[in-house]
């Protein structure tokens, strides 16, 4: 049987090269699964491209610097905002060619090699059956009663436990230690994973758990849901993007600049919502799927740039984990 | 005994020790190649270093000091069900970790049921996070193999001993004080040695339940060199000083065991005729509910979970159930071609110094062996196919120190035994593990089969590095539906994980004790 399945493979294999050239994109792990976006956006594209678009799934940018200029990528996307400086620093990527006054963020994005198809912001997410009177504002989150449980997850294993850190950073600047400290009674424990965390508050272990604004969407459009809310803070939440971008020596170049341009397109921006659970990069707010633009979001987004983010991040992470650690 | 016993197996087992080595080594110096020089070790790894050691040394002796008296129970007592309740409580071992934390909490936690049950009662909760939550943890998944190694020697003390006990009227101290602490003295150091070890690589357990940064470990430290800082050179450091602990650990261990040859008895059905009071039975009866209650309502936890979870699961679970099992079924074949002429070397040597070697593939890192052999093979070849067969013999290594501290002792005790026998009918090589290894450990063997195949089914391993969509395990891909809010259906593939893995140590484990005694 395994003789089969491998002689049909490469029948097939034969075939897609015979006929239609191939486009390889890079993703990140969950993107493939039947319930992320990855189906949908092969099918999209594979519609107006004339082509085989193939995923090849993994921990993105560790197999990135590994394979270095041997990649057989030739698009790479779910980067995120964190880590685009050492993609940035291998030298692999080229322009995205893209006209970036397309995009709809709630930030500027000037950058000219990472294109984001996708948003979000971090947010502690409770249920409002089991508490009445969630936190109005951060200041208020950390005057909650110690008996109140938080979980967070690490940000030295987690991009949104980095982008904790990073949000608290934004908004208390030299103060992030006394908040640490008070944080740290609340803090019932911290996972190594967003998933280990998620699956502790919706077991119950934990009042609220550190996530995303569009959590509560999931919730709302894929189970009529409506209890699960995120706490909105005035003083602002951290922005948090995923990028797609086009390896330089692609070779096929006019498939990866076609690729680019679908991810603007409004097909693939309205799938984005319930495919990614996230809000779409580029789509007036009006097109948004039905009930969408009825989702809670902040008004003061936080976000620093590439360079900014580097240069704190460390400092951060330490005075997360000395306060952490008393 | 005043002489070794001659190597009737041949040279294969130095083949397969220096294979082991050569898979590790070969990784290291694959992560030598793009290693550029980081920034060392700071205080943080060295707190790091302080707490791995610490928690594993508690959750060792603790695991092994519950372990006695469960198996001492276990091992005096016959009752229905007895095989299966042997084999369920192996379970906590091969769980994903993710699966066993929320099944952990669900019993221990804030709002688990514990809690509730103190709290109808009226007395204050017990919090799980801290030091103590990270020991009951590992205690949750090594008790089952410490109790399971000390049964195994427990019933290697030959039958007709403890009937010459009984004839000589000994009373339990003096059965203790000969038959019982020499054979507890040989098993036990191996034991907590091996749950030393493990406890060294944990990572997402001792992070979750010691409650946050203070209980950061070795192996925490090397992934967010890896992934974060991709700091080739810290993290392979690291792994190394993760390699030189559990090396020295079980060098020390196994250099103090003492040599404990048994003789022969006449595989007679194990009578303990000291222990037939009902205060003994009573007490038996005691440990024996209170340790299953331990083991088993955790794993209930999960199976109520998993049950409402079944009918939320893709259909795609299921093939990757089928890439599961394929990886188990080669991980045991590697395991065995490796696990026992390694065996048949060690058991031939007076200390076990060897012994240590199996429990390199064990101690290193997964994640940086998967990731040397990805730099070493990618200017070759594609690695992307090789992934399931990597991730095979990666757990096969895992898999090693287990099968081999299962396997040396029977086969040293075969092999010592049988020596004057083999000599003089001249039995070497094939026809000497045929006729006379093989049959005598048909059990060890099943065991450490069916425990590799468990292991194999539920480790994510290093696939999360670079699977294909197709390819995903059943592990990766309960990680993923749980990572798209789809808690319950990875619940059920949580279920149909623990499922299998248990069916197939069953199998095995069964398959090989047909037709012979427990």
């Amino acid at each position: 049987m395994r003789r089969t399945l491998l002689a049909t493979t490469l029948l097939l294999a034969t075939q897609a090269g015979a006929d239609t050239s191939v486009l390889t994109v890079y993703a990140g792990d969950y993107f493939t699964s039947e319930w992320g976006p990855g189906p949908k956006i092969e099918a999209g594209f594979e519609e107006i491209c004339n082509c085989d678009l193939q995923f090849s799934t993994g921990d993105l940018l560790p197999r990135l610097l590994l394979e270095g200029e041997r990649t057989k990528a030739d698009v790479v996307i779910g980067l995120t905002s964190d880590v685009t400086a050492k993609a940035r620093a291998t030298g692999l990527f080229a322009p995205h060619g893209q006209d970036n006054a397309a995009l709809t963020l709630p930030i500027d994005w000037g950058d000219d090699t990472f294109l984001p198809f996708n948003y979000g912001h971090t947010a502690f997410i409770y249920n409002e059956t089991t508490m009445d009177a969630p936190p109005a504002s951060f200041d208020a989150l950390l005057e909650m009663d110690d008996d109140i449980k938080l979980v967070i997850q690490d940000p030295r294993t987690s991009i949104s436990g980095l982008a904790l850190v990073l949000w608290v950073e934004a908004v208390y600047g030299e103060k992030a230690g006394e908040v640490w400290t008070k944080l740290a009674p609340k803090i019932l424990t911290v996972t190594k994973d967003w998933s280990a965390s998620y699956g502790m508050f919706t077991d119950g272990e934990v009042d609220m758990v550190l996530s995303y604004t569009t959590s509560p969407a999931y919730h709302m459009f894929a189970e009529e849901d409506f209890t699960k809310k995120a706490a909105i803070f005035p003083e602002g939440h951290y922005f948090m993007v995923e990028t797609v971008a086009k390896i330089a020596k692609t070779d096929a170049p006019e498939l990866a600049d076609a690729f680019m341009a679908y991810v603007l397109s409004t097909g693939f921006q309205q799938m984005i919502p319930t495919a990614n659970w996230s809000l779409p990069s580029a789509l007036p707010e009006d097109q948004w799927p039905d009930g969408w633009a009825q989702l809670p979001l902040p008004e003061k987004v936080l976000f620093y740039s590439e360079e900014e983010a580097e240069s704190r991040k460390d400092q951060a992470i330490e005075t997360w984990r000395t306060a952490l650690s008393q | 005994m005043a002489h070794r016993a001659q190597p009737v197996i041949g040279r294969t087992g130095t083949l397969a020790g220096g294979f082991v080595v050569a898979v590790v080594a070969l990784s290291f110096a694959g992560l030598g190649l793009r290693a550029e020089v980081g920034r060392g070790l700071g205080p943080a790894e060295w707190a790091a270093i302080r707490f791995t050691v610490v928690q594993s040394a508690w959750s060792a002796v603790i695991s092994v000091i519950c372990a006695i008296p469960l198996a001492r129970a276990l091992a005096r007592r016959r009752f229905w069900g007895r095989g299966a309740l042997i084999t369920l409580l192996g379970a906590p071992f091969i769980l994903p970790v993710i699966v066993a934390v929320l099944g952990l909490l669900t019993v221990f936690g804030r709002t688990g049921w514990v809690n509730e049950v103190l709290g109808t009662l009226g007395l204050p909760g017990l919090s799980i996070y801290g030091l103590h939550g990270v020991v009951l943890a590992h205690v949750f998944f090594n008790l089952p193999l410490a109790t399971r190694l000390l049964l195994q020697g427990w019933q290697s003390i030959p039958a007709e001993r403890f009937r010459l006990a009984a004839q000589l009227d000994l009373p339990p101290a003096m059965i203790r004080r000969t038959l019982e602490y020499p054979l507890l003295l040989q098993v036990v150091p191996g034991a907590a040695a091996l749950i030393f070890v493990i406890c060294l690589t944990s990572f997402a357990v001792a992070l979750t339940l010691g409650g946050g940064p203070r209980a950061t470990t070795i192996e925490l430290a090397i992934y967010q060199a890896f992934r974060f800082d991709f700091d080739l050179a810290r993290a392979s450091l690291l792994s190394l000083i993760q390699l030189v602990l559990a090396g020295s650990a079980a060098l020390i261990v196994l250099w103090i065991i003492p040599d404990f040859p048994l003789t022969a008895g006449l595989d007679r059905k194990l009578r303990r005729w000291d222990a037939r009071g009902g205060v003994h039975r009573a007490l038996d009866a005691g440990i024996i509910a209170l340790g299953s209650a331990f083991l088993l309502l955790p794993l209930m936890a999960i199976l109520l979970a998993g049950l409402l979870g079944l009918p939320e699961m893709p259909s795609v679970v299921w093939q990757a159930a089928g890439n599961s099992l394929g990886v188990a079924v080669l991980s045991i074949v590697v395991l065995l071609a490796i696990a026992l002429p390694m065996a048949g070397w060690i058991s031939t040597r007076r200390a076990g110094g060897a012994e240590a070697i199996g429990l390199i593939g064990l101690s290193a890192s997964p994640l940086m062996i998967g990731t040397g052999w990805f730099i070493l093979i990618n200017p070759v070849a594609d690695p992307v196919p090789l992934a399931l067969p990597v991730t095979a013999l990666i757990n096969a290594l895992m898999a090693l120190p287990f099968a081999l501290r299962v396997l040396v002792p029977p086969m040293r005790d075969v092999l010592t035994t049988y020596d004057r026998l083999t000599r003089s009918l001249g039995l070497q090589g094939w026809p000497a593990w045929r006729w006379l290894v093989l049959p005598r450990l048909r059990a060890q063997i099943g065991f450490a089969a069916g425990l590799t195949g468990a292991l194999s089914v539920g480790d994510l391993g290093v696939i999360a590095l670079f699977a294909d969509p197709d390819r995903a395990t059943l592990p990766l891909q309960m990680y993923r539906l749980m990572g798209a809010y789809r808690t319950e259906a990875a619940a059920g593939a949580a279920l149909l994980l623990l499922a299998m893995a248990l069916g197939l140590f069953w199998i095995c484990d069964k398959g090989a004790r047909w037709r012979a005694e427990v």
